[in-house]
């Protein structure tokens, strides 16, 4: 890989990273802390909104951005052209 | 049969299952002891991780924290999860990619230092041995409430099946006995949330079941309920929080970020094949980990939902068996001061005085018999306590046990060391860890349960701005990273220290600095420890070349010529 290609590869890996962590930081210190009494008073079923970002909701969207970010990832590499070397014995 | 009967089978069988299958997975070289060879598949790499995180905290006593705390009890949900996501964007990945077995061995290398090293071992060890002595004693509980043998028996029997699989096994058979104890454990987790959620909700999904109305007609809904019978009774409302948002902000930061600097969470990282393995392993891990993260809040409110019905204003006469059977382990105590025989059971903003004391550790394992579960789910649970403790001690010792060999020895005193050498010194570290683990485990120091405030704080003020540093930040070096450790080491460590044993009558929120606790005092560490890092570094030389081209090797996505050899 020639050195601007890698200079291109890691820009795009950062902002990845810029895009992903800022939703990670919304949902869980954003929506489960900082805004959670403003989020309380809208109710869904038994659920306070601010309570269940609090201890449901921010644990799923984790789920999720890691997974979106495994996808984006595999599909950078293969953009790249990518082969990894196989395995620790090579 | 009874319940002791159901939990000697069910343990019989979990015991048997885990030495069967460490007998059949044993290690034979170095790289199988310290990564399983380096070949462990993705998805079963993250049930491994998930059974190694989630330790006899988690299992038992998360669940009833929470139920004590409401709202609050979030700071463990969002930070032990929220972590992983950190750990599969910005750490494993690239710790993967660089391809040594330790953390340890990442610092040192990066920052060419032998000191380095040696903080980071120091910590490595530290952190680990605080954390075991935990799950030990989480094992004796167990024996002894559900076995009816004394504490130091289980505490015994435990240290067999972990020396066993530990020290012939390595990491290879570490991995594969957690798998088979993380189904274990999910099993024994989820049968009695299910169960009572239907119970008193209708609902066979717990995770929607807390949001949803009870069961018996009402209409109302389970949380209004609580909401109601927590405030009616002198307690705070559940749903709502006590602690100021600061506190809670740093004390979910400090666990995210420590969740990400703990060594033998990190080390999972380096078993699988290849830099892709390890990202969506770290996903899958967190798939497992929230299947018991998001029931636990679930567990917690129908916990404490049942416990205010059944004991408050009952007659002491009429307890059931279960409130007598903990009486017995001193977890609960009654005391009936105004002598009338019933038990009132209030908070702290109630006229009438409080009589009952109820261990939060208690709640998972008395669960199943305050909801009058059937008997086998009873020791169900009780196996699946001895999973979580199990997995995460054996995690914790391959730590230990690869920090004195592979560090201390081989990289350190002994570099010429032969492979068997180093697998037998590997061996018998495990072995005396296992040992020392097991002493602190019958004779608990009065300090375990404060310094796990320490575990998490020290990683995250240490390894964590550490390991990014050194990923994201090719300036930065030797100088800047010791420094910043070290300052970041020191102030979590002397704050902790200050109002755990020096002070601890200050230990209130007027006394802390910013309004951050104890708990939360790594986040502050870790914040000392980028500013001190980033000012050194920028005042003395840059790394030397081949560091720089180093760390543009860790991020260069795989086809790159340099090959750094697994030394």
């Amino acid at each position: 890989m020639r050195e601007d290609q890698q200079t291109r590869y890691w820009r795009r890996n950062l902002r990845y990273l810029g895009v992903l962590l800022t939703i990670w930081f919304v949902v869980s210190y954003g929506f489960g802390i900082l805004f959670v009494e403003q989020l309380d008073r809208i109710r869904i079923g038994g659920f306070k909104l601010g309570f269940w970002f609090a201890q449901q909701g921010s644990i799923y969207v984790f789920v999720i951005l890691i997974f979106v970010y495994v996808a984006l990832m595999n599909r950078l590499d293969r953009s790249f052209l990518v082969r990894e070397d196989q395995g620790v014995d090579s | 049969m009874s319940v002791q009967t159901w939990t000697f089978v069910m343990v019989g069988f979990s015991f048997a299952l885990y030495i069967g299958v460490a007998f059949w997975s044993r290690a034979v070289s170095t790289s199988e002891f310290y990564v399983a060879g380096g070949k462990v598949h993705p998805v079963v790499n993250g049930m491994a991780t998930a059974a190694d995180w989630m330790s006899a905290a988690s299992f038992i006593s998360m669940a009833g924290l929470i139920s004590f705390m409401g709202r609050d009890g979030s700071v463990y949900l969002m930070g032990w999860t929220g972590g992983y996501v950190l750990l599969a964007l910005l750490l494993a990945p690239y710790l993967r990619r660089f391809g040594k077995y330790t953390v340890p061995d990442f610092v040192g290398d990066r920052y060419y230092s032998q000191v380095a090293r040696m903080v980071a071992v120091v910590c490595a060890i530290f952190v680990s041995f605080t954390y075991v002595a935990g799950q030990m004693r989480g094992v004796g509980i167990v024996f002894s409430r559900f076995l009816d043998v004394d504490i130091s028996t289980g505490v015994l029997v435990g240290m067999g099946i972990v020396f066993f699989y530990a020290v012939l096994g390595g990491m290879k058979g570490i991995t594969y006995t957690q798998v088979a104890q993380y189904c274990v454990l999910i099993f024994a987790y989820l049968v009695p949330a299910i169960f009572i959620s239907m119970v008193m909700t209708g609902n066979v999904i717990p995770q929607l079941g807390f949001g949803d109305t009870m069961a018996d007609g009402s209409g109302t809904y389970l949380l209004d309920r609580l909401d109601g019978l927590s405030t009616q009774l002198g307690f705070d409302s559940y749903t709502v929080g006590q602690k100021t948002t600061t506190d809670v902000f740093a004390i979910t930061a400090a666990l995210m970020v420590g969740t990400a600097g703990l060594p033998h969470v990190i080390v999972r990282f380096y078993t699988v094949p290849r830099v892709a393995a390890a990202r969506v392993s770290a996903g899958w891990a967190l798939v497992f980990i929230a299947l018991l993260y998001t029931t636990a809040p679930a567990v917690a409110a129908f916990a404490r939902t049942n416990l205010l019905n059944t004991v408050s204003n009952a007659p002491y006469a009429d307890v059931p068996a279960w409130f007598t059977n903990w009486e017995a382990t001193g977890l609960i105590t009654f005391d009936d001061r105004n002598g009338d025989g019933v038990i009132q059971y209030r908070g702290p903003a109630s006229t009438v005085e409080n009589e009952l004391t109820i261990d939060r550790d208690i709640m998972v394992l008395a669960n199943p018999e305050i909801a009058r579960l059937p008997n086998w789910i009873v020791g169900l649970v009780a196996a699946g306590g001895l999973a979580a403790a199990l997995s995460t001690a054996a995690g914790l010792l391959l730590v230990i046990s690869t920090a004195v060999a592979h560090d201390l020895l081989k990289k350190g005193i002994r570099p010429n060391i032969t492979e068997g050498g180093e697998l037998l010194a590997a061996r018998v570290a495990a072995g005396g860890a296992v040992i020392i683990a097991g002493y602190f485990g019958i004779n608990p120091p009065g300090f375990v349960a404060q310094v796990v405030a320490f575990a998490f704080g020290l990683a995250a003020a240490s390894f964590f701005p550490a390991i990014i540093m050194g990923i994201f930040w090719k300036r930065m070096n030797r100088e800047g990273a010791v420094t910043g450790m070290v300052v970041g080491l020191t102030f979590t460590a002397v704050y902790i220290v200050y109002f755990k044993f020096i002070r601890p009558e200050l230990n209130t929120a007027d006394h802390w600095w910013l309004g951050v606790s104890p708990e939360g005092i790594g986040t502050i560490g870790m914040a000392l420890n980028f500013l001190v890092a980033a000012i050194v570094a920028l005042s003395t030389a840059p790394p030397p070349a081949d560091i720089q081209s180093l760390v543009e090797h860790i991020r260069s996505p795989g086809d790159v010529a340099v090959e750094v050899r697994r030394s």
